[in-house]
């Protein structure tokens, strides 16, 4: 349904635009219909950049995205429009997507302004209290209110409901409960699990392993704007194999188990050689022989829906 | 010698009346101790930090005490404090990226620092490239500027200038929620490792995130609303929690391992209280499964076992004795 192919963003910094920097190459996957897809990656790491691409605020630098087989790209006018009733994001911070002048219900009275000018009052209130019902909210208990009488969970099912008015089919959902108290955040995260049940597909970008294990069945590890490791979920968390998704792993702070004795590998030095692996300079494998300076790993199916760059356990 | 808070109460005085953000705290944190302390946002955990270093208006102590080795702590005079802060209690602040002054190279910066304290910074030098290895930095970034330092750089160096003087009380105020997986993992480490080395006697460990603490915390505080709910050795806190609230919060955090179509987590229904004009009780009693008349009084944070403190009437009051 979505379809990323070889997608790459190259941005221009330095006082004149002089040198490149890479936040996204070459990454390509596809997202089915029904599907959550999560996008995990530290900081940098360019998963907020795809996001922003499939949303169209950005253009891609290469590459080509497709939703339903046509190109977002080309898409402008009345044809854009009908994609943005189909696709919709939801972003990190709650309390910065709205103008704290303006009553938060007003988000609705947008999306009527600009895609249903034709539906009635009445009708359209309707849609709105049942969209808010959707997402677990009472309309009485929320309508009329400014943004700071509302809580950051209410701001972001606010958010969501809105989308859920539009005739969605994919959302992108940025970071969307990082903000959020733990008491919170798990309510709108089987929110987001209740949205799949009604044939959405998500991609839930991520920088929390337990969140995307929690709530998607494919997953991609992104390392300095590419994809490490990608596939099931179950099986990427239950045997990492790219050196990186290991060492994220046993990062983790979990509850069940305490972290092991190992040295926490801390940030390495920042390469930008495009040649070679991105996880060269950290990485326990690397190995001259292996050309991991040199030459890029591609992606390479180790064991069926599950994919990884690198050479030292690639090709083993 | 440890730190012993006595019927600690802190208010924000604002135009529509005091917002109650931190009522009746008692606890204490022993020697060698590293106290977890956690709660959603606006529970008062940064609130009770604070307090034990810079109790600055628009804060307001209403009462308490707050003695640390045995010396009572003047919480309340900012001048007095001058005598304490920095060499017996220090805090590692919120945001440390922006705790370096940006326009002066970081070993400038430290010299000033320690002038102002009066304390030599040539006879510290040896012990502050010592610290600097200890949480792996290069001696060269005295010479740099903060701008030239990661996040996860710029908080390890911070943690380093808070922890020189080997404070007796070190004061952590969210010092992971910035950072990456693999830096988090790595900072609250070396806090660790700073305990053991005697850097600080002990710890308050101030964060949201409870399962940092499990990996690090000796022993984990649990606030909500402004109140003390439960404290308790860390493996009790995740494993065995008697006060509704952690029990609940603990159940709400997704793992690793779990899914959402295999175990369905729920949340907490409902929001916190506003503190300005804060229900009588307890104050978690409107979002509570099993709360019942008496939770109309206040119930005392009372010890229920060995090092295990709650505030509940369920478990601590006449029904349970009975």
């Amino acid at each position: 349904m979505l379809k990323l192919d070889r997608v790459s963003k190259v941005y221009r910094v330095g006082t004149f635009g002089g040198k490149e920097l890479h936040a996204v190459s070459d990454v390509s996957f596809e997202v089915e219909k029904g599907q959550v897809v999560s996008l995990i990656g530290e900081s940098g790491s360019g998963k907020s950049t795809i996001g922003k691409m499939i949303l169209r605020l950005i253009s891609a630098t290469s590459g080509a995205i497709y939703f339903e087989g046509t190109d977002i790209a080309k898409l402008d006018g009345p044809a854009l429009k009908e994609y943005y009733r189909r696709v919709q994001g939801v972003f990190q911070d709650p309390f910065s997507s709205y103008n704290p002048i303006f009553k938060a219900d007003r988000i609705f009275s947008m999306v009527h302004d600009e895609f249903f000018p034709h539906a009635g009052a009445r009708e359209w209130n309707d849609r709105v209290e049942a969209a808010l019902q959707a997402v677990g909210l009472n309309p009485a208990h929320v309508l009329n209110k400014f943004p700071h009488q509302l809580s950051g969970g209410q701001l972001q099912r606010f958010l969501i409901a809105r989308a859920l008015l539009l005739d969605i089919r994919f959302l992108v959902a940025d970071e969307i409960i990082s903000m959020l108290d733990a008491s919170t955040r798990i309510d709108v995260l089987n929110l987001v699990a209740d949205l799949k049940a009604r044939g959405l597909s998500v991609l839930f970008v991520t920088h929390d392993l337990s969140l995307g294990y929690y709530i998607s069945e494919r997953a991609l590890i992104l390392y300095r704007g590419r994809v490490v490791e990608m596939g099931a979920t179950d099986k990427i968390y239950s045997h990492p194999l790219h050196p990186y998704t290991q060492m994220l792993m046993a990062s983790v702070p979990r509850l069940d188990r305490r972290w092991e004795q190992t040295e926490a590998e801390l940030q390495g030095r920042p390469v930008e050689s495009l040649a070679g692996c991105p996880y060269f300079d950290r990485c326990p494998l690397a190995d001259k022989g292996l050309g991991c300076a040199r030459e890029r790993p591609a992606l390479v199916e180790g064991e069926k829906d599950h994919a990884v760059a690198c050479f030292a356990v690639g090709k083993g | 010698m440890s730190l012993r808070v006595e019927n600690l109460s802190v208010y924000y005085q604002t135009l529509r009346g005091d917002v109650r953000a931190l009522e009746d705290a008692s606890f204490t944190v022993e020697d060698g101790e590293i106290m977890g302390l956690a709660g959603e946002s606006g529970c008062g955990k940064t609130t009770l930090g604070h307090s034990l270093i810079t109790l600055a208006p628009p804060m307001r102590l209403v009462h308490g005490r707050v003695t640390l080795d045995g010396e009572p702590l003047p919480i309340a005079d900012m001048e007095a404090m001058n005598e304490f802060r920095f060499k017996k209690v220090s805090i590692i602040p919120q945001y440390a990226m922006n705790a370096l002054n940006p326009t002066r190279k970081i070993g400038k910066m430290t010299q000033e620092l320690l002038r102002s304290r009066h304390v030599d910074y040539q006879a510290i030098l040896p012990e502050l490239k010592r610290r600097l290895d200890l949480v792996r930095l290069s001696h060269d970034v005295l010479d740099m500027y903060p701008i030239e330092l990661s996040g996860g750089m710029k908080q390890r160096m911070v943690m380093v200038l808070s922890s020189l003087m080997n404070p007796s009380l070190l004061i952590a105020d969210e010092i992971t929620s910035a950072l990456d997986v693999s830096s988090q993992k790595a900072v609250v480490e070396m806090l660790v490792e700073f305990r053991n080395r005697e850097c600080c006697n002990k710890a308050i460990v101030i964060t949201h995130d409870i399962s940092i603490l499990y990996q690090i915390a000796d022993t984990i505080m649990v606030m909500y609303a402004g109140q003390l709910a439960e404290k308790a050795p860390t493996d009790t806190i995740i494993h065995g929690p008697r006060h509704p609230y952690t029990k609940l919060l603990i159940g709400a955090l997704p793992e690793i391992g779990v899914k959402y179509t295999e175990k369905k987590l729920r949340g907490i229904p409902g929001s916190p209280p506003l503190l300005l004009d804060p229900p009588a009780g307890c104050r978690f009693r409107e979002r509570c499964p099993v709360a019942f008349e008496k939770c109309l009084q206040v119930p005392p944070f009372v010890e229920v076992a060995r090092g295990h403190s709650i505030a509940c009437w369920r478990e601590s009051g006449a029904d349970a004795q009975a």
